[in-house]
């Protein structure tokens, strides 16, 4: 289109008045901002020196743990639906014969790496036994790799750290709520 | 027909009538029959999916899980379980019945069977398959009614040499096999075609396997070899496989220590050696696929058109074992040596036994290489000492440690039979091709595709290419031209008119 089309309108920018050409107002409006935030409440938190407060802990999800059952054996029968459900294939399981009477299957070796997970939840989810739980634990560091592989033991200690703020939800398959 | 039919599940009821041949008018019977047992004769009528057919199946299903547990997340059938399946397309929303075990009893036995009582719904195949398939009669119902059972008598376990199948057959997860139970789900397994190397029946078998690693075998259909079946030893004798005491990488000798060798600079080192060393004799396993059998006759006669070509020792254990239904158990214990035979047949003009080339006193060659392939000891002390005494260069490739390979110039890793491509060829010239199912420890490398490097192929090592180029030189192998179908190819067929018919009519 050339520039001398008569179809094109052509309009000029509006010319600024005096208060405009001496940004008094803006200069007034963005201050008022300032001041407005400086008194109002805080919405965040010096982390790590202040925790930041988790609304309902039984929903959120953070670090995974293994739960244990009355006796304080690790309730997962190893039947990988964790593992088939994740997303992102971090769960590996080693399923075998479970010392136990009462109880067929139970996992030898059962591991989760903790930096490839994303937090869905889908293993908590497709759990028939609710074994495997997020908990509330936000914060998640490591001096390496191999660290943030959580084995099994690991995964039951962290169970141990928050069975007592976090009480398992089912109430039918042993759980306290 | 693999087992006689019995009507034991009542899963396949239907709607049956008769048509008058006069009127054309169609009579159905008010009751339903079971399908699998009601013969379809002249003027039978069937209606398979009607209402009633519908609501007749969802029925039975319901009553079969009356008191089945509901343990599927720890069953290791769940994902090939029929009740599972027929719960998909029938089931209720809800248990009706208010009976709800979760744990089911469990006994083994046998060595190799475990019986999950209460998964059970008692259709008796594997009771069936003692009877009319071994004859061995271990497995029997106990009880009736609701509290029917399958059981062994005490002393009498199930231990047959086939007794691995009755899991196979079990449509639920009542039979559990000790060696896989509880090893891996079967929904994150791949299955392979492949051909068991335990002996030279060389059963059609699935090899299921997951991130390349082998959990199972398992029969594959074949008419012509193993029809549904196959045998103990052959099922669970892939665990050599995955030995950590396989060999890894190549090594070289240098003075009296073996020193890694580099796969990249290796194929040259050992053209060059073994040009430079004279006569040279190959000896070939019967375990060798005829791919790599042909690839290496074809390099050892372009190195030495005198090469000696040699059929390696043949492992033969204790005597053949046929069961009640024709299924043979071979003492031969490997899966190709007519395959192997036969490539050597064409190239030297008969076949060397080991033992000739042993015989000879003045035994004086500058090269052997070894094929090996070879699970258990294969070779002892004194025939290695010989061996390595008669020849300077001596190039073994084999899967485990040997006192031949102690005696070694140059130790090459083997392929094992799931991590090959090529062809067996059975005791009846039945020649069946497969695929690799898992990928080679790294650092091994295939014998064949070893062959084809060292003959200077472009590209990768071809399977189907070099069988096609086999069925075109041998005469033996034409069968195979073009393809070879799953169950594989007779190639007995061009030579019918050379030999006696009831040589060709063996069956299983």
């Amino acid at each position: 289109m050339r520039t001398d089309d008569p179809s094109i309108r052509w309009i000029e920018e509006p010319s600024l008045g005096l208060s405009g050409r001496m940004f008094l107002p803006l200069f007034v409006q963005g201050l008022t901002t300032t001041a407005r935030h400086l008194f109002s409440p805080k919405v965040t938190v010096s982390f790590p020196e202040e925790r930041p407060k988790v609304d309902n802990p039984l929903i959120y999800r953070g670090v995974h743990r293994l739960n244990r059952d009355a006796e304080g054996r690790v309730k997962c029968v190893a039947c990988f639906l964790c593992a088939t459900a994740c997303p992102a294939h971090c769960i590996d399981i080693v399923g075998t014969e479970s010392p136990w009477p009462d109880r067929e299957k139970y996992p030898a070796s059962f591991t989760i790496d903790e930096l490839r997970c994303i937090y869905c939840g889908m293993c908590e989810e497709a759990c028939p036994v609710d074994a495997i739980e997020l908990t509330s634990l936000l914060d998640l560091t490591g001096r390496s790799r191999e660290e943030m592989i959580f084995d099994k033991e690991k995964l039951l200690s962290v169970y141990d750290q928050t069975k007592d703020t976090e009480p398992m939800p089912s109430a039918r398959l042993g759980g306290t709520l | 027909m693999a087992l006689i039919f019995v009507a034991s599940c009542r899963m396949c009821l239907v709607e049956s009538g008769r048509k008058d041949p006069q009127t054309g008018k169609v009579t159905m019977l008010p009751k339903l029959v079971p399908a699998c047992q009601t013969p379809a004769t002249d003027g039978t009528v069937f209606i398979t999916d009607s209402d009633k057919v519908r609501q007749s199946r969802a029925m039975v299903e319901e009553d079969l899980l009356i008191d089945h547990p509901i343990d599927c997340p720890i069953c290791d059938k769940a994902g090939e379980c029929r009740l599972q399946d027929y719960h998909f397309q029938h089931g209720q929303r809800e248990r009706r019945a208010d009976i709800r075990p979760f744990t089911s009893r469990r006994r083994p036995l046998g060595d190799t069977v475990t019986l999950f009582v209460d998964r059970c719904v008692m259709c008796s195949r594997c009771v069936r398959f003692t009877r009319e398939i071994t004859g061995t009669n271990e497995l029997y119902v106990t009880g009736r009614g609701s509290a029917e059972e399958i059981d062994v008598l005490p002393g009498f376990p199930l231990e047959n040499r086939m007794s691995g199948n009755v899991v196979d057959l079990c449509p639920v997860g009542a039979l559990g096999d000790k060696d896989f139970l509880y090893r891996q789900r079967v929904w994150f397994m791949k299955s392979h075609n492949g051909v068991c190397a335990g002996c030279s029946t060389g059963c059609s078998v699935n090899v299921d396997v997951n991130q390349d690693h082998v959990y199972r075998l398992r029969p594959r259909e074949n008419p012509h070899v193993n029809q549904w079946w196959m045998c103990d030893e052959g099922r669970y004798g892939f665990h050599h496989v995955h030995s950590p005491n396989r060999l890894a990488g190549p090594h070289r000798r240098e003075q009296e220590a073996f020193v890694p060798a580099d796969w990249t600079k290796l194929p040259a080192e050992l053209d060059a050696k073994l040009r430079a060393a004279g006569r040279v004799a190959g000896v070939f396993s019967p375990h060798m696929t005829v791919e790599a059998a042909y690839l290496w006759a074809t390099y050892l006669r372009d190195v030495d058109p005198q090469a000696r070509l040699v059929l390696g020792p043949v492992p033969v254990e204790g005597e053949d074992e046929q069961f009640k239904n024709g299924f043979t158990i071979r003492a031969e214990k490997c899966p190709n040596r007519r395959g192997v035979e036969e490539v050597i047949a064409h190239f030297a003009g008969r076949v060397e036994a080991m033992a000739e080339l042993l015989a000879d006193s003045e035994l004086s060659l500058g090269a052997i290489w070894f094929g090996g392939g070879y699970k258990h000891d294969w070779i002892d002390t004194d025939t290695a000492e010989r061996l390595a005494a008669a020849a300077p260069l001596l190039i073994v490739q084999d899967l485990f440690d040997s006192p031949l390979m102690q005696r070694a110039t140059y130790q090459l890793p083997a392929a094992a039979f799931a991590e090959r491509d090529g062809s067996y060829v059975n005791h009846a010239d039945r020649l069946q091709s497969f695929a690799w199912a898992i990928r080679p420890p790294l650092g091994v490398r295939e014998e064949a595709s070893l062959a084809w490097l060292l003959l200077g192929r472009r590209g990768l090592f071809q399977s189907r290419e070099v069988l096609d180029e086999i069925a075109r030189e041998i005469m033996f192998f034409h069968a195979a031209a073009g393809g070879v179908p799953d169950v594989g190819v007779d190639l007995k067929v061009n030579r019918l008119a050379a030999e006696p018919i009831e040589q060709t009519a063996r069956t299983v």
